[in-house]
């Protein structure tokens, strides 16, 4: 690797465990010191390999510099109290504690506890996943900034408040207890789910970007996989689902980045080794008798892996929104329903239902009344394809609707 | 909103369908209620077997079954948001229980427990 791609690729992989074992070393009111040290490790690296070369292992080095510089302040702090304080004594115990543990052990511990930490209910969602990109993952502040869209001063100014509020609630580093554990898993996979939806229908035109999202979504729920404790049938329902969406990266985005219809998906660039370990978690999945949403997606979506136009999978994806939609309701899976029906049933009973629904501000929702209605009601179909293109916002929305308008004059 | 119990009542608990017969009131009923469900209407449902029903009478009488003198039974239920009865009627004229001849649907308001009911 070449010496400029190595700093950033080391960033990336590396930033994260420091800051996790250091934030739990220190406690989370200290996350910012955490990330000062962190910060000023790669800084040292940048300016000390420049000049004197790459150290012949990279890791260790930061890991000794990290580990140098967070004792220093450690000690700095003990100094300081110990003056404020004059009882206060240093004693050989208090050295120890000292020392910085960068084990594999414990940075995967730090990285799990972290995720927790992070994922608490006492954060907003979008910071949860804002500081799950940076403190997790390891992203640049301009790197999230273009995954939401938004600039670098708004999500400083989102990071600066969660992490308040970190310190406010006093929240502790650390896993749940076995009795809590299945309550504060779901946050967590929530936000796995959402930072995995963040990648997947960002409207980002930086594909690459997108795609980490994606993976830094399937790493966190794998860190959950390998941990006992947190090895729940949920969890590989979760990672069993993004395996099922992700296997279709390569062809649903056409070379400019417009989105390409499921129907017109080349179905030779579906990625089979995703589908079958999509298959494999999804099997994992099925020990114990909790049936969570992720295992309902995760069916889903392991149906769409079948491109053949079948009665039999149209009846089992019916089914299954109509289980889904009873234990989380969302509009999106009312309308996906509503086409599943049509599929497995009629579109005239389809369209009864669609009906019932209303969900007028939603441009979905008259796409799927246009498709229904063509060859059964044609003027009924291009009056609801017109409001849906009235509503719809992104331009590659809008061509998509235009396309069916087309094909009905 | 207000939430309403659908109870569904058989006429004659003992008659006995085919396993073809089933299955299709099995996906009329889940498409029925997955409708209910597409409109975030749908609370909470369960069917209820025969199979171990016991009836408990006065001095702790029990027999089998829900069957004997009275031949109406208790299939099913669930539960469903409406804003009035007047929907919630709307939800339960769907039920594929209607079907069967001398069945019907009890629609019953579930009191709140805000302490005015």
């Amino acid at each position: 690797m070449q010496k400029q791609e190595l700093i950033p690729h080391l960033f990336r992989t590396e930033y994260r465990k420091i800051v996790a074992v250091l934030c739990r070393r220190f406690g989370f009111d200290q996350m910012e010191t955490a990330e000062d040290i962190a910060s000023d490790t790669f800084l040292a690296a940048a300016q000390t390999w420049a000049f004197q070369g790459v150290p012949p292992n990279p890791t260790a080095w930061l890991y000794n510099v990290a580990k140098n510089k967070a004792k220093n302040h450690l000690q700095r702090n003990t100094v300081f109290e110990s003056k404020v304080s004059p009882e206060v004594k240093i004693n050989a115990s208090e050295f120890h504690e000292l020392d910085i543990d960068l084990s594999p052990q414990n940075i995967n511990d730090s990285q799990l506890q972290m995720m927790f930490a992070i994922c608490h209910p006492a954060i907003s969602p979008e910071a949860q996943i804002g500081l799950s990109l940076r403190i997790l993952c390891g992203f640049g502040i301009d790197e999230i900034a273009e995954a939401f869209l938004t600039n670098k001063e708004t999500v400083n100014k989102r990071l600066f408040r969660a992490k308040e509020k970190i310190r406010n609630e006093k929240l502790k580093i650390e896993l749940p207890s076995p009795a809590e554990i299945d309550d504060r898993l779901e946050n967590v996979l929530t936000t796995i789910y959402l930072l995995f939806s963040e990648g997947y229908y960002s409207v980002s035109q930086n594909q690459t970007l997108r795609k980490d999202l994606c993976f830094e979504a399937m790493r966190l729920c794998n860190m959950l996989i390998e941990n006992n404790s947190t090895n729940k049938p949920q969890v590989n329902a979760l990672l069993s689902l993004m395996c099922f969406h992700a296997s279709r990266f390569e062809a649903r985005l056409d070379k400019n980045g417009e989105h390409i219809l499921y129907d017109d998906q080349d179905v030779s660039l579906w990625n089979a080794d995703f589908i079958s370990k999509g298959a494999y978690f999804l099997k994992c999945a099925t020990t114990g008798n909790v049936l969570s949403k992720y295992h309902i997606e995760a069916s889903i979506a392991y149906w769409s892996t079948q491109k053949k136009d079948t009665k039999e999978k149209w009846e089992n994806v019916l089914q299954l929104y109509n289980r889904l939609l009873q234990i989380a309701y969302s509009p999106i899976a009312a309308l996906n329903r509503t086409f599943a029906l049509s599929k497995a049933n009629s579109k005239a009973e389809a369209i009864v239902e669609a009906e019932k629904l209303k969900l007028t501000d939603n441009q979905f929702y008259f796409t799927l009344l246009g498709e229904l209605y063509t060859d059964i009601d044609n003027e009924k179909a291009k009056s609801n394809f017109k409001i849906a293109l009235s509503i719809a916002r992104t331009s590659a929305d809008k061509q998509v609707i235009q396309k069916k308008l087309e094909m009905l004059q | 909103m207000d939430e309403f119990i659908l109870i569904f009542r058989h006429e004659d608990g003992t008659k006995v369908a085919s396993p073809e017969q089933i299955e299709v009131w099995m996906k009329q009923t889940m498409d029925w209620i997955g409708g209910i469900a597409a409109q975030n209407k749908f609370s909470s449902g369960t069917g209820l077997p025969f199979d171990d029903a016991k009836v408990v009478w006065h001095n702790n009488v029990v027999t089998n079954g829900p069957f004997g003198e009275i031949k109406e039974t208790i299939g099913g239920y669930i539960i469903v948001k409406a804003n009035s009865v007047e929907e919630a009627v709307e939800f339960a004229k769907g039920s594929p229980v209607l079907q069967g001849d001398g069945n019907s649907v009890e629609v019953r308001r579930i009191a709140k427990r805000d302490g005015v009911d």
